[in-house]
């Protein structure tokens, strides 16, 4: 990564001058929603609300793989990485997060065999490794992660490996836009949408949302120059009154993003009904594996018990990740909630709001 | 196998057949290596003894005898166990990270090390060449350090039971009396002084386990660091004795989580500017990548001074003049606004906070 390229992104001088033309055009106050937790964290880390001026308000999105993988799905991971010949694998982050009895952190200290790994790939490179063991990886997160989770059963069919499956939670950004646009308590007037999400499926699906519910929609990216840019883009549009899809992560995102990527996810996954964490079910908001790579799915390939999932009665996770509620707002955050003892999954996840609020504001 | 023969080729035995000597184990450790008999002298005498020995480890007693030390003197003792994975990295290796790492601990108390005890537990199965190595590499490392290894034990367990090598080293310094350096002197006003740039240690080792896919020349920072702190404390000696309330090496959990414990124990708070910190390129790019931060990721090389301002330019120099820091930079200040809290001042002029690290540090999903 060249340096130069990175520290533009984060010139103080640069940010200052699209502050202050924000400050020139705004002229009351707007609600703005970042869809990615990596935006969030950003936005925490440079204190981008202190710079800006007090009328911008942010709302945190859902966009944490993490925070809004069902606690169903992290109840039937424990189950599968406790039995005796699995090896779970799983992105880092997942460990943590807290299942109705315990988290996958716990199921190690109780000998089952979880490994992090950085990669889907590097699961599969287990499975060729350990032909007398079951491997499993934990296929969570957005459109991101889709297209290397689909790679992985790809490659483990073409190695004709029979001990490697995944535990599919895919989730899709539009349809949870779309939930919370049309939620009666809704406040959100314009999105910076993920630009991470918009490298792999471009932004062809967003003109629509932005006509039907006539809110501005800006391709955002991650550095603090991105969101300023970003915010600066979506106020121009609120004080003209209009609502257009823009790109402002154009050195990355294309309006037809990566076809490759997506023509593999068409390949391995297909639409579903999906829950979300802490949201409810949204119709047509994730993606399951086909029927014909049902071999490779771990939700059929192993026997667990039924599932009563149990969120702590405390947790209002769930209004964060509509944007209802601030993490402050809530009792239990740091008090009985921290990074050290999570009640929900929006405190652990380094894109989740709770943690972010938690590792940065002095605000608690 | 061939049977073993007399000179002429005759079998030896009249039976036919021969005698097997038991092999001479010396490629890998084996059990007996540890069993305290024969074997354990051996590995002692031809391992141990012949890179790190000195008259107190020769003595062959069960404890060592050290020289008394004067009256004006106190004792600072620290122990400290090393499991790294791999035992060999970019920049260094478990031995010179087990002398280093004690020998920090006990400078950065204002303290000359001085001796230090090692103790190690030893996979079976593990190559005896390799253990050479790490050893050569404590005794150079020690040599740097001026000090002695005077005390040690070794320990083998079956395979599978430790990852190939652990060292304890436990070190002893002397300290002149009186001399208040310690976490609990630091005082709003003291400047913030890091030696260099961070995350070395943490990224080296990280990058030597060959999980991430991409290779870089990241070389760990692991250094006995004695020497420039003393070059630190002589600049910094003032009529209350010294400048330097407090150092620290920003190890596990990095400067972010340092500068924690010391805001806490010393009920202050600390604003450092995130445009000072010391980061090299790599290391930065390769955080941004997996989505660490720098300033919680190890150094073990690295130190924190918290220096009175009167004298905060000529303790800087002196550490400047030291190979080790060579890249040392004023981070920040200590306050009393926020007691118990770390901010950082960012590029931007926004302030956050720096909490501790929680759990294990673990790479973001995208």
């Amino acid at each position: 990564m060249d340096k130069t390229l990175l520290s533009g992104f984060r010139d103080a001088d640069l940010i200052q001058t699209r502050v202050n033309e924000i400050k020139k055009i705004i002229t009351r106050p707007w609600v703005i929603m970042e869809i990615c937790g990596g935006q969030t964290h950003a936005i925490m880390k440079y204190g981008l609300e202190q710079i800006l001026p007090s009328e911008v308000e942010f709302i945190h999105g859902p966009g944490c793989p993490v925070c809004v993988t069902s606690l169903e799905l992290v109840d039937k991971a424990v189950q599968i990485a406790s039995q005796p010949n699995v090896i779970f694998t799983s992105y880092g982050d997942m460990l943590r997060v807290p299942g109705s009895s315990q988290d996958l952190f716990a199921v190690r200290a109780n000998g089952g065999d979880v490994r992090v790994v950085y990669s889907p790939l590097d699961a599969v490179k287990i499975a060729i490794n350990n032909p007398e063991k079951e491997v499993v990886f934990f296929a969570i997160g957005f459109e991101t992660t889709a297209p290397a989770n689909a790679m992985a059963v790809l490659q483990a069919h073409a190695l004709g490996l029979n001990n490697f499956s995944i535990l599919v939670s895919h989730v899709c950004v539009p349809p949870a836009m779309r939930a919370i646009l049309s939620s009666p308590s809704n406040r959100v007037q314009a999105f910076l949408a993920a630009g991470h999400v918009c490298a792999v499926m471009g932004y062809w699906e967003y003109p629509p949302i932005a006509a039907e519910f006539h809110i501005p929609i800006v391709v955002t990216g991650f550095e603090p120059l991105d969101i300023i840019e970003g915010v600066y883009r979506t106020i121009v549009q609120l004080e003209k009154g209009e609502h257009k899809v823009e790109n402002a992560y154009s050195r990355v995102v294309t309006f037809e993003g990566n076809r490759a990527a997506q023509a593999v996810i068409k390949q391995v996954f297909e639409i579903c009904d999906r829950k979300w964490r802490g949201i409810g079910t949204i119709p047509a908001s994730g993606w399951k594996l086909k029927q014909e790579w049902a071999k490779y799915d771990a939700d059929n390939r192993f026997d667990v018990k039924a599932i009563n999932p149990l969120e702590s009665p405390l947790c209002i996770a769930g209004q964060i990740l509509q944007g209802m509620k601030k993490p402050f707002e809530c009792p239990a955050f740091g008090t009985i909630c921290t990074p050290e003892n999570p009640l929900g999954a929006t405190m652990v996840s380094s894109e989740g709001a709770c943690a972010a609020y938690y590792q940065y504001s002095l605000n608690r | 196998m061939q049977p073993i023969s007399s000179s002429d080729n005759e079998p030896l035995s009249i039976l036919g057949g021969y005698c097997p000597i038991p092999l001479p184990h010396q490629e890998k450790i084996v059990l007996g290596h540890g069993s305290g008999g024969k074997l354990t002298h051996d590995l002692i005498h031809s391992i141990f003894q012949t890179r790190l020995g000195n008259s107190v480890l020769n003595s062959g007693n069960d404890g060592a005898v050290l020289p008394s030390i004067g009256k004006d003197d106190e004792i600072i003792v620290s122990v400290d166990s090393h499991v790294v994975t791999p035992l060999f990295f970019p920049g260094g290796d478990i031995g010179k990270l087990a002398i280093s790492g004690t020998v920090n601990d006990i400078a950065v108390m204002g303290a000359i090390p001085k001796y230090i005890s090692a103790g190690f537990i030893i996979e079976e199965g593990f190559q005896t060449e390799t253990l050479g190595q790490i050893i050569d590499s404590m005794a150079a490392t020690a040599k740097e350090a001026n000090i002695l290894v005077v005390a040690g034990d070794t320990k083998v367990v079956e395979k599978g039971k430790c990852d190939g090598l652990y060292i304890t080293t436990s070190g002893i310094g002397v300290r002149q009396n009186n001399l208040l350096i310690g976490g609990q002197f630091v005082k709003p006003g003291d400047d913030i002084i890091l030696s260099g740039s961070i995350g070395d240690h943490g990224m080296a080792v990280l990058q030597a386990r060959g999980e991430l896919g991409f290779e870089s020349k990241i070389t760990s920072d692991v250094a006995p660091l004695n020497g420039m702190i003393q070059m630190a404390l002589n600049a910094g000696k003032n009529d209350q004795g010294n400048a330097i309330h407090a150092m620290r090496d920003p190890t596990r959990g990095g400067v972010a989580t340092t500068l924690s414990e010391i805001a806490q124990q010393s009920k202050t708070g600390i604003v450092i500017n995130e445009k000072s910190i010391p980061v090299s390129e790599i290391v930065q790019s390769i955080c941004e990548m997996l989505g660490f931060d720098p300033l919680y990721v190890a150094n073990e090389g690295k130190c924190l001074f918290f220096v009175s301002p009167q004298k905060t330019e000529t303790v800087l120099e002196a550490i400047r003049n030291h190979d080790y820091g060579k890249d040392a930079q004023v981070i920040g200040k200590v306050v009393a606004d926020n007691p118990g809290k770390v901010l950082l001042k960012t590029i931007l002029g926004s302030t956050h906070l720096l909490e501790m690290l929680s759990g294990e540090m673990l790479p973001r999903i995208c």
